[in-house]
């Protein structure tokens, strides 16, 4: 079984003559969480879709556990959107949600084993008594947690999370980083995390991606998060997030 | 055999109803849910294109519509899937370009008389032997289809996580869209082309205020389809009046009920 759970190579996304990111190379060893870390426009989401097999590559390659994405098994991956695409209208059972996890369809009946499974894992993300509510209905928090308990009940060898935390508060926040790291112990999975949040990165990720376009700064948070860095992405000094940061403990 | 269904021609009428209102009533939770109230107009245009050049041929006109508008639904959806226009735009090019053909083709047919009002509003008089086979035939194949149902739910509650779940969710949407063109065609003899559209989307939106899941919308959606259908055909033959806009006044106040007892 192979180390590395993610291998880019010169990789470079464009969308006609508009170039979202180039020439990007990283290795990421398996079971690890990187955070992605960057100014809007700067394709971390591109990123995210490239690694799900949803974008393909202009130039250059990309490996999850050495398969082209679009080869690897629909259960290798636990991809979890932003939550703003969420159509709030869809009929649907936050159960039924977490059932997606365990065939790529969605359930026309709830059969038995599959609820169950569905339903242990709603547990242990803290959202047994949601099982049943209309999905419109979820706040930003228990949605994230709805999703989480479909990555577990798939059990994927990769995660990835676009934003989990925005538009959610931190108390709430630091609720989902607990259950991520719960996932993580359970499924020992590798995680990709776009976020916004510094502060999280730091503190979370076993290591950081800094990303704007064609600048990367790869490694572990300490020496990827330091003021020279942010300023080179960030393009200003004196951001309110850098405040503090270099002394933010790492876990 | 209640009195009006000794009749050889409303047996055929309501047989065809009935199986219309399955299909329209199936199809049309995609149709609502996906957003796409429109195709089905541009559908319903294209049908009466299709229909107005089998007029124009001296040819049974469902026989032509039939490879025309599905020919139009993939020329819809592959405008939609190469440029960058919208579903809605593409959709609109289709819908009047094929409007407009039909009436050249049916000026060209000097027989703008009963026939392309009878397709244009619906007629319970004009089905046929072969109409009750084709719509049997769409039927088979949507059977045929209906363990699809989960990944096209799927792709319809999220697109993106479908596709990621290496769900082949553009193949899906042709196949759709060519289903749909199909109903629409098989529809528009006893509804009308004006007023078909309709069908893919009242009972849908009925289902959609009284289910809180996929499957219950689809549900009830096929079997308002089918009851409002039929009790709007009784109500064409004892009122005389065109079946297609007694089946949808019966779908529109099933539609306004259900308003008032939606589960929220």
């Amino acid at each position: 079984m192979t180390n590395t759970a993610l291998t880019i190579e010169n990789l470079s996304v464009q969308f006609g003559d508009y170039t979202v990111f180039k020439d990007m190379t990283l290795t990421l060893p398996a079971g690890k969480l990187m955070a992605v870390v960057g100014p809007n426009g700067a394709g971390k989401s591109c990123l995210v879709k490239t690694i799900a097999g949803l974008l393909m590559p202009s130039v250059g390659s990309i490996a999850v556990f050495e398969k082209a994405p679009q080869k690897m098994p629909f259960n290798w991956l636990g991809y979890v959107p932003q939550l703003k695409t969420l159509d709030r209208n869809f009929p649907g059972q936050a159960i039924e949600l977490v059932m997606t996890g365990l065939k790529p369809a969605w359930p026309w009946i709830k059969n038995k084993t599959g609820f169950d499974m569905a339903m242990s894992a709603l547990e242990k993300v803290g959202a047994g008594h949601l099982a049943e509510r209309p999905i419109g209905k979820l706040s930003g928090g228990e949605l994230q947690r709805i999703y989480f308990a479909r990555c577990l009940v798939r059990n994927p060898r990769l995660i990835l999370l676009d934003e989990p935390v925005t538009g959610i508060d931190m108390t709430l926040a630091t609720d989902i980083f607990r259950i991520l790291e719960t996932i993580r112990q359970e499924t020992h999975a590798t995680v990709l995390m776009v976020t916004h949040d510094l502060a999280a990165a730091a503190y979370h990720a076993d290591l950081v991606l800094l990303m704007n376009q064609s600048t990367f700064y790869v490694g572990e948070p300490d020496a990827v998060l330091t003021q020279d860095h942010l300023r080179t992405i960030f393009g200003h000094a004196g951001h309110p997030h850098m405040m503090g940061l270099e002394e933010t403990p790492h876990a | 055999m209640p009195e009006i269904f000794a009749q050889p021609f409303m047996q055929y009428a309501l047989l065809a109803g009935v199986m219309i209102g399955l299909l329209t009533g199936f199809y049309g939770v995609f149709v609502v849910q996906r957003g796409l109230s429109f195709l089905g107009n541009g559908l319903a245009y294209a049908a009466f294109g299709g229909i107005a050049l089998g007029l124009l041929l001296n040819r049974d006109p469902v026989w032509i519509a039939v490879p025309f508008t599905v020919l139009v639904a993939l020329a819809i959806m592959w405008l939609q899937d190469r440029t960058r226009l919208s579903g809605d735009t593409a959709v609109g090019i289709f819908f009047s370009v094929s409007m407009a053909l039909g009436v050249v083709f049916i000026s060209l047919a000097h027989s703008y008389s009963v026939d392309a009002f009878n397709y244009l509003f619906g007629s319970i008089l004009a089905v046929s032997n072969a109409d009750l086979l084709l719509t049997g035939g769409l039927i088979v194949l949507t059977l045929c289809a209906v363990p699809l149902w989960r990944q096209w739910t799927y792709a319809t509650f999220d697109r993106e996580l479908a596709l990621a779940d290496r769900v082949p969710v553009k193949l899906h949407d042709y196949m759709l869209a060519v289903l749909i063109a199909l109903t629409v065609v098989v529809a528009t003899k006893i509804v009308g082309a004006v007023l078909v559209a309709s069908f893919l989307v009242i009972p849908a939106a009925t289902a959609r205020l009284l289910s809180k899941t996929f499957a219950q919308m689809t549900i009830i959606s096929v079997l308002m389809g089918v009851i409002t259908t039929a009790i709007g055909l009784v109500a064409s033959y004892y009122l005389d009046m065109p079946s297609g806009a007694m089946m949808i006044l019966t779908q529109a106040t099933c539609f306004f009920v259900a308003l008032v007892f939606q589960r929220r």
